[in-house]
């Protein structure tokens, strides 16, 4: 029987500063020497002293990469059924303040969407819906996903934190994964930026994953939104949780989604920007201390960047994707969730990536996996 | 054939198998694949589509010199492998799989108790099954009973190139196998592979070695001798080795 987790289980509690401080590149690469990477080890990859040797710890991310995942990076993109939202997140595209065009795609139009979409060579889909209570269901997600499940062989969901019984139906369904980002681990913070709505519950958030691992989910993306907390204690909390997940769900593949805010709706200026160069910590820490777990990096990020992260760490890329609902077949006719900075063609991506010496895999997963009937 | 690998009643003249994972193109990986002389692919269905006509990973290798050996990568338990073998057979792939059955998606160990069950499953269902499993002695004996055609002990976890770490558990699998012992995930250099080789496993299988090197095609040369080397100095029949020194002039000749 499995154990079932209360919301708010993981704790993020406090970061310990004084490592995340680290001014000794010396210590960090006492750390790059040791076999087992604890906590706090990952604070100090985390910290200036590491910043100092960011190309050392760039390099050992590397070699770590290529044992485990070898020279292969998998493409997924996003299909976005729904922008109507409840939430008043200042910083996002469908926040409810925002007067944008807005649309949830029936069951037809989705299947026309993924047959476009399918068109461009893309096996694993991301469904992305925002929150709104009574559009988008439980029982017609599940519907949706078993469509779907015929013309892809993943599918995923990024959508609003669901109770157990819904994570079921979703896996009973033959979903493959859930996405769902903290937006920022620290409370506080959390709740100035989420303060009214079914948002607003930061515990039942934080317990979404656990609930989802709990019934069974084979992916399980967790991730931060850059920009909105300070990065470092960030991705400490993101590199706990994310190793908590990995020890209660041991069957479930762990992965890290890493959305950074670049274009915002105007009047909200984003308080902690992060430089490329922090995300490129970020992105070897994690690697270092997370050998196996995936890393995502979406469209948000420019060509060169995607492509130079890529010999860090990076597993997944989105490619060709758009951030509105129809927007594989009618774009431009509602509103976007945020502006992609990397906008070639799936192809052009695969292309790119085979010229720096990687394999671009569009399947990567099979409909056998997961399906509860033979 | 002087020295051929039998599996199944197949015979091979390869003691060489090698995984198409990892690599930096398909091409690359046929160039590997050609170098190292093997005979048998393996091949993970995760990774293919047969439904659709031009799987460029299917394409790469040349099915009328190699055998392309279906594994079951990604699987995580007996009912995933066996629905997934299925499909490949349905497919118009030949009844053999490498059974590969992961639970933990972290360290890619083999699952002992559900890799039994999917192997009497699958050998009920007419299928060559090559088992990747724990380097456990008891366990190799108990597939074998199954029916599995040969056995594939892992001699360090995947991806880790550590090498023969499961040494001593290998040697006993050696010593009692009557199927053929393939060492399978962790033979990072030819001395490994050599290694494997020289103390009478029958076949090594290569994959994250050789798609992750700098120059896999010098490797995949390198793997080839390293695999011809174990196995001549398994049949040439080495003297013992000790770590005390023995004397070609004995002090004590002079005794009656």
């Amino acid at each position: 029987m499995m154990p079932t987790p209360a919301d708010g289980d993981w704790v993020a509690g406090t970061p310990p500063e004084a490592l995340l401080s680290n001014e000794d590149a010396g210590r960090v690469r006492r750390v790059l020497a040791k076999r087992r990477k604890t906590v706090d080890d990952f604070a100090l990859l985390l910290s200036p002293g590491g910043e100092q040797i960011l190309e050392e710890l760039a390099q050992t991310a590397r070699q770590i990469t290529l044992g485990r995942f070898g020279r292969a990076v998998q493409l997924y993109a996003p299909l976005y059924l729904s922008n109507h939202c409840v939430g008043l997140c200042p910083y996002c595209g469908f926040s409810a303040k925002q007067s944008i065009g807005r649309r949830t795609l029936d069951v037809g139009e989705i299947e026309v969407e993924a047959m476009a979409l399918k068109e461009t060579g893309m096996s694993h889909v991301l469904l992305v819906a925002g929150e709104s209570p009574g559009r988008l269901d439980i029982p017609l997600l599940a519907d949706i996903v078993r469509r779907l499940k015929t013309m892809f062989c993943s599918v995923t969901l990024e959508i609003a934190p669901q109770d157990q019984p819904g994570y079921a139906q979703l896996v009973q369904a033959g979903a493959d994964g859930i996405t769902l980002y903290q937006e920022t681990y620290d409370e506080q913070r959390y709740h100035r930026f989420h303060h009214r709505g079914p948002k607003a519950d930061y515990a039942f958030r934080l317990g979404a994953l656990d609930r989802a691992g709990a019934v069974g989910m084979r992916c399980l993306t967790v991730g931060a939104l850059w920009g909105l907390s300070p990065w470092r204690s960030e991705a400490y909390h993101l590199g706990r949780h994310a190793r908590k997940l990995q020890h209660s769900w041991w069957k479930s593949q762990v992965s890290i989604g890493l959305p950074r805010l670049h274009s915002v709706p105007s009047g909200f200026d984003i308080p902690f920007p992060m430089a490329d160069r922090s995300l490129a910590q970020v992105i070897a820490a994690l690697r270092i201390f997370l050998p196996d777990a995936g890393l995502v990096l979406s469209t948000r990020e420019s060509p060169v960047l995607r492509e130079g992260l890529v010999h860090l760490g990076i597993t997944q890329l989105s490619a060709g994707s758009k951030t509105e609902p129809g927007g594989y077949t009618r774009a431009g006719q509602s509103g976007e969730q945020f502006p992609v900075t990397d906008d070639r063609s799936p192809a052009e991506v695969a292309s790119s990536l085979c010229a720096l010496g990687y394999d671009p895999v569009w399947k990567d997963w099979d409909p056998a996996f997961g399906r509860r009937q033979s | 054939m002087a020295d051929p690998l039998i599996i199944a009643g197949r015979t091979f003249e390869s003691r060489l198998l090698v995984g198409t994972g990892k690599f930096a193109s398909p091409q690359v990986m046929a160039q590997v694949l050609e170098l190292t002389r093997a005979e048998i692919v393996t091949v993970a269905l995760r990774r293919v589509d047969l439904d659709a006509p031009g799987d460029a990973l299917i394409d790469a290798i040349d099915k009328q010199r190699f055998l392309l050996l279906p594994n079951t990568s990604g699987a995580r338990d007996a009912a995933e492998a066996v629905r997934l073998a299925r499909i490949a057979r349905a497919g118009g792939l030949e009844p053999w799989v490498k059974l590969e059955i992961t639970p933990d998606p972290q360290s890619l160990l083999p699952d002992p108790v559900d890799t039994l069950l999917a192997t009497e499953q699958l050998v009920k269902d007419g299928f060559v099954v090559l088992p990747y499993m724990p380097a456990d002695p008891i366990l190799a004996k108990r597939l074998e009973e199954a029916g599995a055609a040969a056995v594939m002990p892992l001699g360090s976890p995947i991806g880790t190139g550590l090498g023969l770490r499961t040494r001593d558990q290998v040697e006993l699998i050696i010593d009692q196998a009557g199927v053929p012992v393939v060492v399978d995930a962790g033979i990072g250099l030819p001395s490994h592979a050599a290694e494997a080789m020289e103390i009478g496993a029958d076949a090594v299988l290569i994959n994250t070695a050789l798609a992750i090197a700098d120059d896999p095609m010098t490797m995949a040369r390198s793997f080839r001798f390293g695999v011809l080397a174990g196995r001549g100095a398994y049949l040439a029949g080495p003297g013992s080795t000790s770590r005390r020194a023995r004397a070609s002039s004995p002090l004590t000749g002079f005794l009656r």
